[in-house]
């Protein structure tokens, strides 16, 4: 699977303002990605970011993963030795995969992407007959 | 009078302690952005990440340890040193390696151990894991707590 590099779309009005990723930075979370019998499955680490802060999407054939992280650590810092950032990566799918099964679930900020592939290209079993 | 002599393995030790904490200071405190690039992937280093807050009672630690076993977890307290031990398990174990397009993601046991800062009450310890995130929370310890005194004018 391969690594999309495709500039986000911005809203903006002037003409002329070339298309950019988001002001803020961004880290790109780590990923896993393998086939399994059913079509590919996408696990990615995102610590701190909740269900709903999660957002997962396709257009054109590109998987876009963005989340929001967040921690409600109180009190003053003494010793950091990460920040938390908001996430961003994106993928380009193939052919194969059916844009309509895709499912998605967090658990302990763990994401873990279904890509199904389309029936059609999953490989069949002909029975031979010796006659 | 305190009796002093010049200890050559003394000032090299001073030295190291020295080199270290300049280190120190570039991976976390002043440049925490040096490791955010880098979140812990399959390499052996110090795992999980840390950070550490502090309030007039409470000493807080939070770790960055997403996909862990919440049941494999093993916090203890022990003379002022946290050690956090647990599992992050492989969501695939079955999945054979020829299978994978990309492997970023690590898993297996870890142990961490910390000394604390201040004296904490090990009996009031509280851990809870959301998100991905490990928050401990160790009440200070009477004796560390800050104390006001008050100036009497006369």
């Amino acid at each position: 699977m391969r690594e999309a590099t495709v500039p986000e779309k911005t809203q903006q009005q002037q003409p002329d303002v070339p298309d950019t990723r988001e002001e803020a930075r961004t880290l790109a979370p780590p990923v896993d990605i393998f086939e399994n019998k059913d079509g590919l499955v996408v696990v990615a680490d995102l610590p701190g970011v909740g269900k709903e802060d999660a957002d997962v999407r396709v257009e054109n054939g590109i998987l876009t993963l963005k989340a929001t992280a967040k921690s409600e650590l109180p009190g003053e810092p003494l010793r950091h030795e990460y920040e938390l950032r908001n996430f961003f990566r994106q993928f380009q799918l193939s052919e194969e995969v059916d844009q309509d099964k895709i499912k998605a679930e967090m658990k302990h900020g763990v994401l873990i992407i279904n890509l199904p592939k389309r029936e059609e290209t999953k490989p069949r079993q002909i029975a031979v007959q010796v006659s | 009078m305190a009796r002093w002599t010049w200890d050559p393995f003394q000032e090299l030790e001073a030295l190291r302690r020295q080199v270290e904490r300049a280190f120190e200071d570039y991976r976390g405190g002043r440049w925490p952005l040096a490791r955010t690039a880098f979140l812990p992937g399959l390499s052996a280093r110090s795992y999980p990440l840390l950070n550490i807050n502090e309030d007039k009672d409470t000493v807080y630690v939070e770790a960055l340890a997403p996909g862990l076993d919440p049941e494999s977890l093993d916090i203890t307290v022990r003379e002022n040193v946290l050690r956090i031990a647990g599992e992050k398990p492989s969501v695939n174990p079955d999945i054979k390696a020829e299978a994978f397009h990309r492997n970023e993601r690590s898993a297996g046991r870890f142990v961490r151990t910390l000394s604390l800062p201040t004296g904490v009450n090990a009996a009031q310890v509280k851990a809870t894991y959301t998100n991905g995130l490990l928050t401990i929370m160790l009440p200070k310890a009477e004796e560390a707590k800050p104390k006001q005194i008050e100036v009497s004018v006369s």
